[in-house]
């Protein structure tokens, strides 16, 4: 059989192709989205983008009821979103079985918190499973289909940052064959959850539970690997790698169902033992419900609740440090290099001139939310995807006149039509007074360039109708829809102070595609270059925050702005940023 | 439990580190290793600091390497070589492209690029290699050759044949670029001894 080496991802993609999954629907969000990037490959999955988690899950619901099996993917935070149809299906069950992917991101590598959605696992009342590495990605796919239909559940597969975005090796196998025909089914007192009907489900989905709990504690999924010593280990998902770092030789209880837990097993496990420690990443979700079995153990008394483990942090934490000794920092001051805004980036000009206009901007989730770094620093909160409206709907409420205008609220087009156009359909019908600026580069750039119900493509890239923003916006009620090219710096700081003082609900378009598109529809521009007899050194270009402006303090005579030719794209703002006429373009 | 062995790979975002670990991560897997390897993707992408972590040896647990275990670190740009001597172990070995790019507060003239970098860490680490990564690529006829260079001048620290990194590299490389790549490749070989 084939070995490959495979991406938790990858190996979740290549699994739903071998379980016969028939759709897969999903809104990419880091670290899930190669998830449905890869399963492109299998044409024989229908795959597609969602303009949000609830709608991804809802099309996956709708897939098992006519008796597909069906796989949803979304981050940790998407859950959030989907919450709602997660727990009135998990009573409704399945037809076709259904996995719905969370991949978690302790550590916070690129999210807005780090929650353990190990708890929406006991919370919805639906089976979990958390997979190591890869191979048990691939195989707790294919897993999470047949318990999803033997126990007729929706069953939650979890990764991590460290498990989607590791390579390890993966043995494939053939899909299976045999799956049943899909079909029109009715059968309403099991999918209509009207109170009467869903008050007939609950128990027999305590039931369920209950069962599979039961016969959860004989599979091979959860396993104990016999070792040396009088301490033994419980432990899942990617903390089991980081348990055998520090703990090599001890036996070890590796769970891969952590909902409902393996209460029998555990049992029979601790009682060989004179001491338990339970290891896992994050809140103690296994060591809370070992503790309440009775059982005394070792966990977050010692094992960090911020962040994610590493060997080291683990080993720390329990008093076993390597013996390995490492280089020292090196003795001099290293400059930090946090991500930046690409060079040409539409979103760039937009906040020049919120800056300049002295907004207070509500912030919003996607490339964008770098406006809020030096020397821009032009956002003032971020809290979720589509907060930025109803945030500032709700400022310009409470503020008095004179502080009301200044809010801004600002908002990617992905993010818009995620949750972002109810906030603008509350802004109107509510008499809200702020501006919204959509800053609408055709894409879903900060997780990789994913299209969307605005870019005119779908994930199958085939041509799709393209949401007309400024149309959408005017069927919610807002009178004033201005649309500006953000790289035209005087139209779109006219347009911002312009609807900034309006009495009413205003919404700017700042239109230009992303730099990075992968369709061939950036117009190329030849790069600018400084000249060197007309900077006078004032550094205005410099506040463009463009990573191909450099300052170099030995030239002329207090030092001089320079453009580095090959980052340059000769998008034109330190140009219309300089008053002494010193930035020219190479083709002139 | 036999020894695994640890190669941690740092740059910027948008250098092409992952395809690199890629790369040597494939090499590593035809030679019967079990290889791990782990990266960040997207916010740090634009830009940012990036590393990729490729373990391997009979049996790898974490796909991360354990704090100051790595015996070789390979950078692709100085500062970001500088900025993980930490994770690298006493005695290790580091290879490093000579490249310079200036993170935004250098940028904007508020703090300096370190200067010797090279003679700094040359003067800490026992074994330390600079590759001149862009003067070879262009010296092959294509600047954007630099990470074949790079991973040229790697495979002199690994004790495996060059062809079994040609054949992977063969694999990933468009067929109108291949000549310099195989040419990049070479001179990259042939910069480290
Ligand atoms: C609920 C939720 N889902 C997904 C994400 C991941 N995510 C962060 S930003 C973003 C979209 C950004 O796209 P857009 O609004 O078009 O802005 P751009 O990055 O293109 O500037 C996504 C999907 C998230 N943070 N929260």
């Amino acid at each position: 059989m084939k070995k490959c080496l495979l991406s938790g991802n990858e190996a979740i993609a290549r699994g739903a192709h071998e379980a016969g999954v028939k759709l897969a629907s999903a809104y990419p969000g880091t670290p899930s989205t190669e998830i449905l990037e890869n399963i492109t490959q299998y044409k024989e999955i229908d795959a597609s983008w969602a303009p949000n988690e609830k709608v991804a899950l809802e099309v996956g619901i709708g897939a098992t009821f006519g008796g597909a099996r069906a796989l949803v993917t979304m981050k940790h935070v998407g859950v959030n979103v989907a919450a709602d149809p997660l727990f009135s299906f998990a009573y409704a069950g399945v037809r076709g079985g259904l996995v719905l992917v969370t991949a978690d991101d302790p550590e916070l590598h690129s999210s807005q918190n780090e929650q353990d959605n190990r708890h929406y696992a006991r919370f919805a009342k639906v089976p979990m499973l958390e997979p190591s590495d890869s191979q048990e990605a691939k195989d707790f796919t294919r897993l999470g289909f047949e318990i999803s239909e033997k126990f007729d559940m929706p069953v939650m597969l979890r990764t991590t940052t460290r498990i989607s975005h590791s390579k390890s090796i993966v043995t494939l196998e053939e899909p299976v064959t045999g799956l049943p025909e899909t079909s029109l089914k009715r059968d309403p007192a099991k999918l209509v959850m009207l109170p009467g009907n869903a008050r007939r489900r609950h128990p027999i989905v305590e039931e369920n539970l209950v069962k599979l709990g039961e016969w959860s504690s004989d599979q091979p999924f959860n396993r104990v690997e016999e070792g040396e010593g009088t301490l033994g280990v419980i432990t899942s998902g990617i903390s089991y790698q980081y348990a055998r770092e520090v703990y090599p030789d001890a036996p070890l209880l590796k769970i891969g169902l952590v909902h409902p837990l393996p209460t029998r097993l555990i049992e029979e496990f601790a009682a060989r033992f004179d001491k338990i420690v339970v290891i896992e990443e994050l809140d103690p979700y296994i060591e809370d419900q070992v503790k309440a079995m009775g059982i005394d153990c070792v966990g977050k008394d010692k094992i960090p609740l911020c962040g994610e483990l590493t060997p080291g942090r683990l080993a720390n934490a329990l008093e076993m440090p390597s013996e390995t000794e490492s280089q020292a920092p090196l003795n001099r001051d290293l400059p930090n290099r946090p991500p930046n805004m690409c060079p040409g980036c539409p979103h760039r000009g937009v906040f020049m001139e919120l800056s300049r206009a002295g907004a207070f901007v509500t912030g919003d989730i996607g490339c964008y939310t770098l406006g809020f770094m030096p020397p821009l620093n032009a956002m003032d909160t971020c809290i979720c995807m589509g907060a930025s409206i109803g945030n500032a709907t709700g400022l310009s409420k409470v503020l008095p006149e004179e502080e009301r205008n200044k809010v801004v609220g600002v908002i990617g087009d992905s993010t818009f039509l995620h949750t972002g156009i109810n906030g603008l359909m509350d802004m109107v019908y509510n008499k809200g007074v702020a501006t919204v600026v959509i800053l609408d580069n055709r894409i879903t750039a900060m997780t990789g360039r994913q299209d969307n119900p605005a870019s005119g493509w779908t994930l199958q890239d085939e041509r799709t109708f393209e949401v007309d923003m400024a149309a959408l916006c005017r069927a919610v009620g807002v009178k004033h829809v201005v649309e500006v090219d953000p790289y035209d710096l005087s139209a779109t700081r006219k347009a911002i102070l312009e609807e900034m003082s309006r009495d009413e609900a205003s919404v700017v378009i700042a239109e230009r595609p992303c730099m990075l598109m992968k369709r061939d529809i950036i117009e190329s521009r030849p790069p600018l270059y400084v000249k060197t007899d007309d900077c006078t050194g004032c550094k205005a270009c410099l506040k463009t925050g463009c990573p191909a402006i450099e300052w170099d303090a030995e030239a002329g005579k207090k030092g001089q702005a320079r453009v580095t030719g090959h980052l340059c794209v000769g998008c034109g703002f330190c140009r219309q940023t300089c008053k002494f006429d010193a930035i020219g373009s190479t083709d002139e | 439990m036999s020894k695994v062995s640890n190669i941690l790979i740092a740059g910027v975002g948008g250098q092409g580190i992952l395809l690199a670990s890629e790369v040597l991560s494939e090499v590593l897997m035809n030679q019967g290793f079990d290889v791990k390897k782990s990266e960040i993707h997207g916010m740090s992408q634009r830009g940012g600091s990036v590393i990729s972590h490729v373990r391997y040896g009979e049996r790898v647990y974490a796909p991360i390497i354990p704090e100051g275990e790595a015996d070789l670190l390979f950078g692709f740009e100085l500062l970001e070589t500088a900025r993980y001597l930490p994770m690298l172990r006493k005695g290790g070995t580091v290879l490093s492209n000579n490249l310079r790019i200036f993170p935004p507060e250098v940028l904007l003239g508020k703090q300096p690029y370190p200067e010797g970098l090279e003679e700094a860490i040359a003067a800490q680490v026992d074994r330390f290699s600079v590759v001149d990564g862009l003067g070879l690529a262009q010296k092959a006829g294509d600047g954007r050759t630099v990470n074949t260079v790079l991973l040229g001048a790697l495979s002199r620290q690994l004790p495996y044949e060059k062809d079994c990194w040609l054949e992977v590299l063969k694999k990933r490389v468009p067929a109108k670029a291949l000549e310099a790549n195989l040419e990049a490749f070479d001179l990259g070989c042939q910069s480290v001894d």
